[in-house]
């Protein structure tokens, strides 16, 4: 069993974001970089289906990102919580892609690796999109399990099959598949475990592949500023919310809120 | 006047809300017409007509419900096809954008979600960076697939010609590699959905319990709201993990929330911060979400949020 992991370097939630004004992109040097929250998960649960499966004999986990140099660290990361190894996509072209054109070269990169499972987070909360994994799968050609808040997987039997519970609005539904899969998870499905110090040395000496547009076989017109089907055309900061009326409560504080929606004709 | 398609979203036979909202903002776009896929009976055809479609096309099948997304990726694609549309408008709900996020890639259209407004020629307006940035962004690719948020505009039906165009959808095997085996329903019946709710009512660590999310609710259902809940709350498990609002929970922007408890961390404004009227309850008055607010009171939840619920229900009665 192979699995690959998509992780996308985010800046931190922390921090306040700006955009670029010169090319209206995100601007990535302006706050501390972090992997993206939900990845961690991901790289957790194929963790876990390793472990379930027997350990390394029986199942590989590799670590896969879509960045600039620094997003290296965020492979690094998986490969430190416990992956076996780590391929990084880089190519200047890259820089200004949006959603689509991500999502054209995260699919070269699992063709050539044809993993028979693909994780990923079902939102980065940067782009905040949740579309990348269904993007995935519709030019991958895989079945599409998004939203998991629980993932099975029966490798014994050929093919293989995954089951998950996708989450839903009005709770969930149990969806069912055969590998090759595209699986994307949320939060509740665990709980992303720290790097171990061994596991920060081992992580040193895990073999991380560097691969550019021209070794996946995608065109750079086809990436980046030029190659993307949406750009932003300009960007203002909203003037801050007027300051509102701020109260103590006296044993009144109930019926004060009342009156304010009454004012406000909410009731 | 070119044609503009808009996702209908419906449940159980009654058309979303947000589908009448879309309806009224592809009006100011060009000719509004309503694609509708799944269980589809005349009054849903009739009410798309009321609500302002010109034209309804209908992928109907029961087909539809059981694979992931595909399906309706296939039907939305035929629909585009038959119309010559200029653009398509979905709702940026979880199952919206993945349909946009396939027909974008199929089509070779560029995309754009979670979009609060849409200006003449598809130019989408963005609330980004938890409120703080507005963008406008255009697809410069295809046909432009913008995901809008619900309550992003006021639903103004006007009567449309309704006229009803059966579409003929060969659903793939491609379409079928998915297979949906069970739902399960968690959601308490009668409370509108998060998503789409008019007013949201939300409780974080200061409810304190999951008994205490008992007078969320009463709030909540005196007001015909929604509830949420913060991050702090769900991890807690006092209260289901699919009512989270913020970054990684749902984004909502219904003309009032009311935040019970809740101290207003970054990641949780990045999921409200563009809702109409915000109201907070929260003992500490340095709590980060006053900044935010039409209206707070610094005190105890336990006791203004229970006298609240009275005062509600005996002013509405
Ligand atoms: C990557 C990332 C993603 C995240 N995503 C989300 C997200 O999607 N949604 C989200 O909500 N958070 C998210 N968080 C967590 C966020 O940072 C905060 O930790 C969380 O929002 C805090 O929830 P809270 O306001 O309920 O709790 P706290 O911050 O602990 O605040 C509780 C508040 O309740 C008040 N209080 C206590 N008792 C009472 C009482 N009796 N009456 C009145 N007030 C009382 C306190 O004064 C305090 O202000 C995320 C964090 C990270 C790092
Ligand atoms: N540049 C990237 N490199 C690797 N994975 C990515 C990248 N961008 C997005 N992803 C994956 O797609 C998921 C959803 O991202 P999005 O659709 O942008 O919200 C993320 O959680 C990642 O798993």
């Amino acid at each position: 069993m192979k699995i690959v992991v998509c992780v996308k370097q985010v800046p931190d939630s922390w921090a306040e974001k700006k955009l670029n004004p010169t090319d209206n992109t995100l601007d990535r040097d302006a706050a501390d970089a972090v992997v993206n929250e939900l990845d961690e998960y991901a790289i957790e649960e194929a963790l876990q289906i390793r472990e379930r499966l027997g350990g390394a004999d029986a199942c590989t986990v590799t670590v896969l990102t879509v960045g600039p140099e620094k997003a290296i660290e965020s492979v690094r990361k998986g490969l430190q919580m416990g992956a076996d190894d780590g391929v990084h996509v880089i190519d200047d072209a890259i820089h200004g892609s949006d959603a689509v054109a991500t999502s054209a070269v995260l699919a070269s990169a699992i063709e050539r690796l044809a993993p028979d499972l693909v994780l990923m987070g079902s939102e980065s909360t940067d782009a905040r999109m949740s579309v990348v994994p269904a993007m995935l799968a519709e030019r991958t050609g895989r079945p599409q399990l998004t939203f998991a808040g629980k993932v099975e997987l029966d490798a014994a039997s050929s093919p293989g099959t995954v089951r998950i519970q996708r989450v839903t609005d009005y709770g969930y539904d149990v969806v069912e598949a055969q590998l090759p899969a595209v699986v994307s998870v949320v939060e509740k499905i665990n709980e992303p475990r720290y790097p171990s110090f061994k596991g920060i040395m081992a992580a040193k000496k895990k073999p991380v592949e560097t691969l550019s547009l021209t070794d996946l076989g995608v065109e750079a017109a086809a990436v980046g500023l030029t190659g993307s089907w949406s750009s932003v055309q300009d960007f203002a900061a909203r003037p801050p919310r007027a300051a509102g009326t701020v109260v103590t409560d006296a044993g009144d504080g109930g019926t004060k809120v009342a009156d304010f929606l009454s004012a406000q004709k909410f009731i | 006047m070119a044609e503009v398609l808009v996702l209908v979203e419906h449940a159980s036979g009654d058309v979303k809300k947000v589908t009448f909202e879309l309806l009224t903002l592809a009006r100011s776009l060009g000719e509004p017409s309503a694609v509708v896929i799944g269980d589809v009976t005349d009054d849903l055809v009739a009410s798309l007509a009321d609500g302002g479609a010109d034209t309804v096309y209908v992928a109907s099948g029961s087909e539809y419900g059981d694979h992931v997304v595909a399906p309706k990726v296939t039907a939305l694609q035929a629909a585009l096809a038959a119309s010559g549309a200029a653009g398509v408008l979905v709702p940026a709900t979880a199952e919206g954008k993945e349909i946009a996020a396939r027909l974008a890639v199929r089509t070779g259209s560029g995309i754009i979600t979670d979009a609060v407004g849409v200006d003449a020629g598809f130019v989408a307006q963005q609330s980004v960076f938890g409120g703080s940035t507005l963008v406008h962004s255009a697809v410069s690719t295809g046909t432009p697939i913008i995901a809008v948020r619900p309550n992003s505009v006021a639903a103004e039906p006007s009567s449309g010609v309704g006229r009803r165009v059966d579409l003929d959808v060969t659903v793939t095997d491609t379409d079928r590699l998915t297979t949906v085996t069970e739902r399960v329903a968690q959601q308490k019946a009668g409370r509108p959905e998060l998503n789409e709710a008019a007013i949201v009512v939300s409780g974080g660590r200061g409810v304190g319990s999951p008994e205490g999310f008992a007078v969320i609710e009463s709030l909540a259902d005196s007001l015909g709201a929604a509830v949420g809940a913060s991050r702090a709350a769900t991890d807690a498990g006092w209260y289901p993990h699919q009512f989270q609002v913020g970054q990684t929970g749902k984004t909502v922007s219904p003309q009032l929330y009311i935040a019970n408890g809740i101290s207003g961390a970054i990641q949780h404004r990045a999921g409200m911060q563009t809702s109409k009227t915000i109201i907070a309850v929260n003992k500490d008055p340095e709590a980060p979400i006053f900044d935010l607010v039409d209206f707070g009171v610094v005190g105890d939840l336990h006791a203004i949020v229970p006298q609240l619920t009275e005062e509600v229900t005996r002013r509405r009665a």
